[in-house]
């Protein structure tokens, strides 16, 4: 543990008691006594209290700027990036300065919570205290004031679109994990046999969509989807394409069950950049000798890829696929933005903002959660454990 | 894919001829540009149809503009001025900017910090309380917005005491940055625990043994060590909040001079569902911050969003 030190200039070190120098503060006696308050001292004192009380002020008459303030944005941004970086580090720093005041025993045994402090209390008050929350309302009414036992679990496992909800959940799975994983696979593996400068060209292209948000991509596609009735051009290319084919137009998101998979394609648009992109590194990892061998000993490439490719990269395969597992179990943008759900498209998470945010029933909202934490739990817990290993690796 | 293997062509070891080889070659080739080619043709039909006059979008095709790529009437920007202001895409630009910047930044700081205690300081419960933040990360966002917006907008109370006072922040830019803020806190304690961790302890003991505290240690040596890692963190969270819809949409909701890039792009689908030389042009104003840093910080971006992928 390092103490205070005496030399550097930017700290108060006539305040602070150097830890290695402090007989005249400490005699003898290793407890924390009486004594030890008392050497503290007005002049100490007054900082200790005064420092908070002022950053205290400051951080209110600026929350208070920044929620009530009528300002320019530009305004608010900047005020709201000093308070961001100096405003922080500054709250840091001055929790320092007051712990500095003290004997260095308490000190430094305060020291660590001042850096770990913040984290843990914002972790509690947006992670951990609404978690539980949501497990106690879903137990309660609309407004969350009396108990109803498990109706709105009865609700959430029943309510016919619940049920649509899980049915579209299971085809988004089956489709979305297979489309994104199978084809990130497969253009991994091709682009892993050109020169260097298309495989960084092609990876590009098919990595780019990654950057964009789920609803920028749900009005890229809804343009493709675009219907007209029929004698009038057709301005989206999936009609163009169809009616061209000899066909009547057709009102392609309304389509039960394929409205699903039209849906399911804008994500496997966005996503399979990135497993490609995990993919190919681990292929790159696959040793050259192994595969020299192989195709020495008469290999053809398909057995080469299915026989030593896949069995060396399995663990990546299986942090791609989960990570997919994830993301589809939650998604929400897509759907929502495209058909809000109608028609058939509906999926876990759109009934439970529908529930929460649009009927304000509290309770069948938590329950929804509930259930969505339910099924996302053992897919995470896989995930984050492959994920560590995968870092203690490196 | 290593050049040897490429050049190597005494075959005779191998069974495939030289021809084969080169076919294979091809085939390669052209399933790649045939997917390539199938995944750009989405975005360039949106740029293309967003520079396109209003009644000639909804007349022909966006590919028919190949046969008069030369012809000024093809093409205008009345779109991009319309979406920007008449229907406040540049208002939610700025927005999105306020929430983003502060909304990258706080989480960084306050991980940072914590991220050193984790790593180089010694104190009761530090395992069991790292092992807590890094599970935190499989608490999916929907488990905690509906008791988020209660406190919002009426504060909490336990047995009638209230504990956190109705502070009103539904609709403020505060909430949003609080809420992303914490919602960012886990992956981000995670990455940089594990990069500063892994830190030479030598560094560490001879700024102790100069007489560094651990403030000054962490100021001017941890923090600059760290840059790689805070940048890739920082490129992936600037992006998941630029992108983000769902905790936009319950905490900023409805108040539309606060609303950010991707909600009045959604409310434009809802209201102006036809009119798609708004809709492409909005789409493509939403687009453009990521994929400038896409193509400027390409190298950080994918190590951002690898590291990312794990994020509830």
């Amino acid at each position: 543990m390092t103490g205070q030190p005496p030399v550097l200039p930017d700290t108060d070190s006539d305040q602070s008691p150097p830890s290695d120098s402090g007989p005249t503060e400490r005699v003898g006696t290793e407890e924390v006594t009486g004594r030890d308050w008392l050497a503290i001292g007005p002049i100490r004192f007054l900082v200790a209290v005064g420092i908070p009380a002022i950053g205290f002020m400051v951080l209110w008459w600026v929350f208070k700027f920044l929620r009530d303030s009528e300002a320019n944005r530009i305004l608010i941004v900047a005020v709201a990036m000093v308070v961001g970086v100096i405003g922080i580090f500054g709250l840091y720093w001055g929790m320092d300065v007051v712990n500095n005041t003290f004997p260095s025993r308490i000190g430094e045994r305060v020291r660590p919570w001042i850096f770990v402090g913040p984290a843990l209390a914002i972790l509690s008050l947006y992670l951990v205290w609404p978690a539980v929350r949501t497990f106690w309302l879903s137990f309660l009414d609309q407004n969350g004031e009396s108990f109803v036992g498990l109706d709105n679990y009865i609700f959430a496992l029943t309510d016919e679109k619940m049920l649509t909800a899980f049915r579209n959940t299971v085809i988004w799975l089956v489709l979305g994990t297979t489309l994104t994983v199978g084809l990130g696979l497969t253009v991994a593996s091709l682009v892993d046999r050109l020169k260097p400068r298309p495989e960084k060209v092609a990876k590009s292209i098919i990595f780019v969509p990654m950057a964009i948000s789920f609803v920028g991509a749900s009005v890229v596609w809804g343009f493709i989807y675009t219907f007209r009735p029929s004698g009038r051009p057709q301005i989206g290319l999936l009609n163009a394409i169809w009616t061209w084919l000899g066909n009547e137009p057709v009102f392609w998101l309304r389509q039960q069950p394929w409205n699903t998979v039209l849906l399911i394609i804008v994500l496997v648009w966005l996503q399979t950049g990135f497993s490609m992109v995990i993919l190919s590194a681990a292929i790159k990892g696959v040793p050259e000798d192994i595969l020299e061998a192989a195709r020495i000993d008469g290999a053809a490439e398909l057995q080469v890829f299915w026989r030593i490719v896949i069995p060396t990269i399995k663990s990546t395969i299986v942090v791609v696929t989960t990570t997919m597992i994830i993301l589809i179990l939650k998604v929400f943008d897509i759907v929502w933005v495209m058909t809000s759900g109608e028609f058939g498209t509906d999926v876990i998470a759109t009934n439970m903002i529908r529930q929460a945010f649009r009927f304000f029933d509290d309770g069948r909202g938590a329950a929804i959660a509930v259930v969505l934490l339910i099924v996302v739990i053992p897919v995470m817990v896989l995930n984050v454990r492959r994920f560590r290993e995968e870092e203690a690796m490196r | 894919m290593s050049l040897g293997y490429e050049l190597d062509m005494d075959a005779e070891s191998r069974p495939k001829t030289f021809v084969e080889r080169l076919l294979d070659q091809w085939i390669v080739k052209l399933v790649v540009i045939v997917i390539a080619v199938l995944w750009l043709v989405p975005t360039v039909g949106l740029l293309v149809s967003s520079f396109r006059p209003a009644d000639a979008i909804s007349t022909s095709g966006w590919w028919t503009v190949f046969d008069k790529l030369l012809d000024a009437r093809t093409w205008t920007v009345e779109n991009y001025r319309q979406v920007m202001d008449a229907d406040g895409m540049w208002n939610a630009f700025l927005n999105s900017l306020a929430v983003t910047i502060p909304a990258t930044v706080i989480p960084i700081t306050i991980a940072a910090f914590a991220a050193y205690a984790f790593a180089w300081m010694d104190f009761r419960g530090r395992q069991i309380l790292f092992v807590v933040v890094v599970g935190l990360m499989v608490v999916p966002l929907q488990m905690t917005l509906i008791p988020l917006l209660n406190i919002y907008t009426g504060g909490a109370e336990i047995f009638g005491i209230p504990i956190i006072p109705d502070l009103d922040l539904s609709g403020t830019y505060m909430g949003v940055w609080l809420a992303h803020t914490g919602f960012g806190l886990p992956l981000a304690i995670y990455l940089l625990r594990n990069y500063i961790g892994s830190l030479p302890r030598s560094i560490m003991e001879s700024a102790s043994i100069d007489g560094a505290s651990h403030f000054q240690t962490f100021i001017r040596l941890v923090v600059p060590l760290s840059v790689p890692a805070i940048a890739s963190f920082a490129i992936f969270q600037f992006l998941w909040v630029w992108n983000d819809f769902l905790v936009a949409l319950v905490f900023l909701g409805g108040t539309s001079d606060v609303s950010v890039v991707t909600i009045r792009l959604a409310e434009l689908v809802g209201s102006r569902g036809q009119d798609w030389q708004v809709l492409t042009a909005g789409a493509f104003v939403t687009m453009v911050l990521p994929l400038t840093v896409f193509f400027g910080l390409q190298r950080y971006f994918v190590r951002g969003l690898t590291a990312g992928s794990v994020k509830g």
